[in-house]
């Protein structure tokens, strides 16, 4: 195949790579680039081009050995329902975007931590950035059949190099906020993982069953080179404790690696995604190497003797027969593998570099006063030039270093290295005691007996065996030998300076943790990482933090990075979230951890720190007083929440109780209105009774019709007296039950005509014109007569005194529907007032204005007929929509249509 | 001869009452509401009047304050009758700038009284 052609592959490859990205991040809600298993297949990114040329490397040359990157990660794997998850929710409510946030912000918040974390991995992985280009431009120039080009014009892989720097700078920092998620990338590298597994098992499939004859036919044959049980078998004790550490060694890296902590951490969009993770990537991972071996011995038995180099076997075996297609495929799965390893590797570590870097021990004071706009600019092309240094570093490292080294060798270099870290994450994890101090301390030295036993020795040349500095040690002592330190012999290069660097490491870490104690920040993150379940919806409660601090001086400081509405929104969730008055002005500890974390996505925990920490003014605290805060507060978290569940509990029931009382009040109110009603209207009486006695008492001379009169007045009074008492009584009945109807079968007309006869005398009084609208048929209903005529005598009475004085009118009307019964009587009066509606059939109504008399007993008398009537089952109301006068309406129970008749 | 005017909307009292005045002298002025009141007050100036509270229409706070109101009627004395006796009743009454408040029952004798001390 022509590299022109390759190319074109490559760049039609590319662009794919560009449009799903560009596809899945503008669908960054929809469900297809957010589920379990885009998150599963994303982790696969651990598996690069020394996992797809590599292990066949290391399966040829040396057996076994390679399954141990992968079984340290399947066995730890079911931990992570746990421990993943627990890193999982600290990060997310800390805002952590990279492992050197995560680590520096545990111990302390430490501005060096971070920083020195950040080099760990920037010396670990750039190297190992570089092995990949190796791969890509070693397999391309196989493919190709070409030379590599020392011209860096001529060599693709300064082109594949831009084209990646582009991408991932592109959609690696679209957001300012570093812990965001970035939906394009994932999707994309997932998509990566599908494919370069598709395409390995492609070839393992090809050359199991169509190269050979099946696994058997590989075996048997393989069984016959040289070496092949040396190679196959583990050699003994010694052996098998190099496995061990390496498999403790993946077993660290698939937590540590910047890239994994970036795919397994940041990048996850819910914490149920691990349920999924747990079984498909080890499932994932499984498939992977089932065909490694195959391939491996396939290769060493078709090139047998040719010198090939056996990390290419899987490009060489389709070669030899001349499968182009194929050929190109397993290219495609290898360059797929490195690039999303580059790719996700280079942003990681570019946040890292801006965040705990460049913008704290750099630019942080230009960022302090400049606008949002210019602030987010700047962060974000500092991700950018990070992106494209590192990518530059790692292109330089390997036109002028590693163009020797096997990709395994460079990998597992990465993974010690990175190892260093182990101690103080995983003491984070679950350790109080661990100390800004002793990770310092620890994470130096472990690296520097790295920097001897690995470094200076893989510097000087692993090749070159007959190095006195290898051979002999330092100036002729043999316990300093790097490759056999203190005289331990038995181990590999590797698991011998991973054992040294870890053991020291570890030790330190530890020694000096218990030692020194730190300061009240680092006991305080102690805790707030270590029981992360206990504060995981109110974490800011756990931070601890004394002094002065206004909101107005952070918010100035928010609105330089998040602009003024996201500040804005973000203040109002705070005060929300902790119940807080929107109008108080001085900053609490909860406020400065909100506020700290609002940035740290932004900028890093350490930066986010110092800007928070310029503007308030921070007192001393001792460290027991720290423990005495955090005991109570862990004590207080578990009494707010019962506190919580009671106050909830009270406030309900002393909302029942305010309205029970509002109830009551109103009920005395009506009752302080009845008796005054009821005294008023038993004085009224009373007064006419006792003035007529005393002029009949005291005036001797009063001519008799004038005595008459007065005699005649005190006994119509009495009766009046005697009637308002046999209402109240009335009423009392109806109220309290007492009261019974008797029904019977009655003429509703002749009820009617009866009670008008009664009244006569009243409407020839008043000269009123009484119309009553009978109905020609009888209309029968059910109904204590006694009680109806009590009701028609008193609308109708009411009738008679509110119709005009002159010209009176009333009309009586009866109208049959199907379900009931209607009587409708009308005046032509003054009518009712609208607020009155509903209020005059209460018992104790009395007018908006408490002097305005009512006619005499309509209080109690429409109190009394609404009662009557709904013993009756019916209804009763005034008409609203008159045009003059009043209409009161009357409904009973229409008995003649409805079934039980 | 002294003139009054009565405002009552219960003919039984006002019975007793106008019978009393009478008796004693007093030119009588009957009302049944205080819009009645205010109407007879347009041509009439009598040194007292008697107003019951609680009436239709306009009641007799109301009737006073438009009393308070006309220059000519200020002085007036003006008797509350009232079958509501509370406290605040009767202060507010007299807040009014009433010169008695008499509560109901009350004794007719006593009420002469008192009407005659006022136009002293």
């Amino acid at each position: 195949m022509n590299s022109i052609g390759l190319l074109l592959i490559l760049v039609i490859y590319l662009a794919i790579l560009f449009f799903i990205a560009h596809w899945s991040e503008k669908r960054s809600h929809s469900k297809w680039t957010n589920n379990a298993y885009v998150y599963s297949f994303s982790l696969a990114v651990y598996c690069t081009a020394w996992t797809y040329y590599g292990s066949i490397g290391v399966a040829a040359e040396s057996g076994l050995n390679y399954l141990t990157i992968y079984l340290g990660p399947i066995l730890i794997i079911p931990t992570w329902m746990i421990i993943l998850k627990k890193i999982i929710r600290i990060s997310r409510v800390n805002k952590i975007s990279s492992i050197a946030d995560f680590i520096s912000l545990r111990y302390g918040n430490s501005r060096f931590l971070g920083a020195l974390v950040t080099m760990v991995c920037i010396f670990g992985i750039v190297p190992y950035i570089a092995l990949q280009l190796k791969s890509i431009s070693d397999t391309f120039h196989i493919v190709t059949k070409t030379e590599s080009s020392a011209n860096i014009f001529t060599d693709t892989t300064t082109y594949v190099c831009l084209a990646l720097a582009l991408f991932a700078s592109y959609y690696g920092t679209k957001y300012v906020d570093a812990s965001e998620k970035r939906r394009g990338i994932v999707t994309a590298v997932a998509l990566e993982s599908i494919l370069k597994l598709i395409f390995f098992l492609i070839i393992g499939i090809y050359v199991t069953y169509f190269v050979f004859d099946g696994f058997d036919d590989i075996y048997q044959k393989a069984a016959l080179l040289k070496d092949f049980d040396k190679k196959n078998t583990i050699g003994g004790i010694s052996n098998g404790i190099n496995w061990f550490f390496l498999c403790i060694l993946s077993m660290f890296a698939i937590f540590l690696l910047p890239r994994q902590f970036h795919t397994a951490i940041v990048e996850n969009n819910k914490e149920n995604h691990i349920r999924t993770a747990i079984w498909l990537f080890p499932l994932y991972l499984l498939l992977f190497n089932i065909f490694v071996f195959p391939i491996a011995w396939g290769g060493n038995i078709l090139f047998e003797g040719k010198g090939h180099n056996s990390d290419t076997y899987s490009l060489l075996i389709p070669q030899l027969f001349d499968n182009n297609t194929l050929t190109v495929l397993v290219f495609l799965g290898g360059f797929s593998a490195a690039i999303s390893m580059i790719i996700v590797s280079c942003i990681s570590l570019s946040t890292m570099l801006s965040n705990n870097l460049l913008i704290p021990y750099g630019f942080i004071g230009s960022l302090e006063n400049a606008s949002q706009k210019k602030n987010n600019r700047r962060i974000v092309n500092s991700r950018k030039i990070g992106i494209f240094s590192l990518i530059i570093l790692s292109y330089a490292i390997y036109r002028i270093f590693i163009l020797d080294y096997s990709l395994f060798s460079v990998g597992l270099v990465a993974f010690v290295i990175i190892a260093q870290l182990a101690p103080s994450f995983f003491g984070a994890l679950f350790w109080r005691r661990g100390s800004k101090k002793g990770t310092i301390t620890g994470i130096i030295l472990g690296f520097s007996v790295c920097f001897y036993t690995l470094l200076i020795p893989f510097a000087i040349g692993l090749t070159k065996s007959t190095s006195m500095f290898i051979q002999e040690g330092p100036w002729g002592i043999t316990l300093l030998k790097p490759f056999q330190l203190f005289g331990l012999d038995y181990l590999e290069p590797i698991p011998h300076a991973f054992f040294w660097s870890l053991l020291i490491n570890t030790f330190s870490y530890m020694a000096i943790s218990v030692s020194f104690s730190g300061n009240y920040r680092e006991r305080n993150y102690a805790e707030m990482f270590v029981d992360i379940d206990k504060y995981i919806t109110n974490h800011e409660n756990a931070f601890i933090w004394k002094g002065t601090a206004y909101i107005s001086d952070i918010q100035k400081v928010l609105q330089r990075f998040l602009g003024e509405d996201r500040t804005k929104r973000a203040l109002t969730i705070f005060n929300l979230k902790y119940n807080v008055d929107k109008d108080i002005t001085t900053a609490d500890a909860r406020f400065i951890k909100f506020a700290e974390n609002l940035l740290t996505g932004h900028i890093g925990t350490a930066s986010a720190k110092i800007l928070i920490s310029s503007v308030i003014k921070e007192d001393k605290i001792s460290l027991p007083e720290v423990l005495r805060i955090l005991e109570e507060s862990k004590e207080n978290l578990i009494i707010n929440k019962k506190l919580t569940d009671t106050s909830n509990e009270l406030k309900k029931i002393s909302v029942q109780l305010k309205n029970a009382n509002l109830e009551l009040v109103n009920k005395d109110i009506q009752k302080d209105e009845f008796l005054d009603t009821v005294t008023h209207e038993l004085r009224t009486p009373i007064t006419a009774i006792r003035a007529a006695s005393e002029i009949l008492h005291d005036d001797e001379d009063i001519p008799d019709e004038l005595r008459k009169q007065f005699l005649q007045n005190i006994i119509s009074e009495s009766d009046r007296l005697n009637r308002l008492i046999d209402k109240i009584l009335d009423l009392e009945k109806f109220e309290t039950g007492k009261q019974k109807i008797y029904l019977s079968k009655n003429d509703i007309s002749r009820t009617i005509k009866n009670t008008l006869e009664s009244l006569q005398q009243l409407i020839k009084n008043k000269k009123i014109e009484v119309v009553f609208e009978e109905s020609s048929s009888e209309i029968k209903a059910f109904y204590d007569e006694e009680r109806i005529v009590q009701v028609v005598t008193n609308l109708v009475s009411n009738a008679i005194k509110f119709s005009a004085n002159a010209n009176g009118k009333i009309i009586i009307s009866i109208i049959e529907n199907r379900d009931n019964i209607e009587v409708k009587i009308h005046n032509n009066g003054k009518g009712i007032k609208k607020e009155d509606f509903e209020a005059i059939f209460d018992k104790f109504y009395q007018s908006r204005n408490q002097n305005v008399k009512k006619p005499i007993g309509s209080g109690l008398g429409l109190a009394i007929c609404k009662k009557i009537i709904e013993h009756h089952k019916g209804r009763i109301w005034a008409e609203k929509e008159v045009l003059e006068g009043a209409t009161f309406i009357f409904t009973l129970p229409n008995y003649n249509t409805a079934e039980n008749s | 001869m002294k003139k009054i005017l009565i405002v009552d909307d219960e003919p039984n009292i006002v019975m007793a009452l106008e019978y009393t005045f009478k008796k004693n002298n007093f030119e009588v002025f009957i009302a049944r509401d205080g819009q009645e009141a205010l109407e007879i007050l347009k041509n009439q100036l009598p040194d007292v009047i008697i107003l019951d509270v609680m009436m239709p229409m306009v009641d007799g706070f109301a009737t006073l304050e438009h009393i308070k109101k006309n220059e000519r009627l200020r002085h007036c004395k003006v008797i509350f009758l009232s079958a509501k006796n509370k406290e605040k009743d009767i202060e507010s009454g007299l807040a009014l700038g009433a010169n008695l408040y008499v509560t109901k029952p009350f004794s007719v004798k006593k009420l002469v009284e008192q009407v005659h001390e006022l136009t002293q």
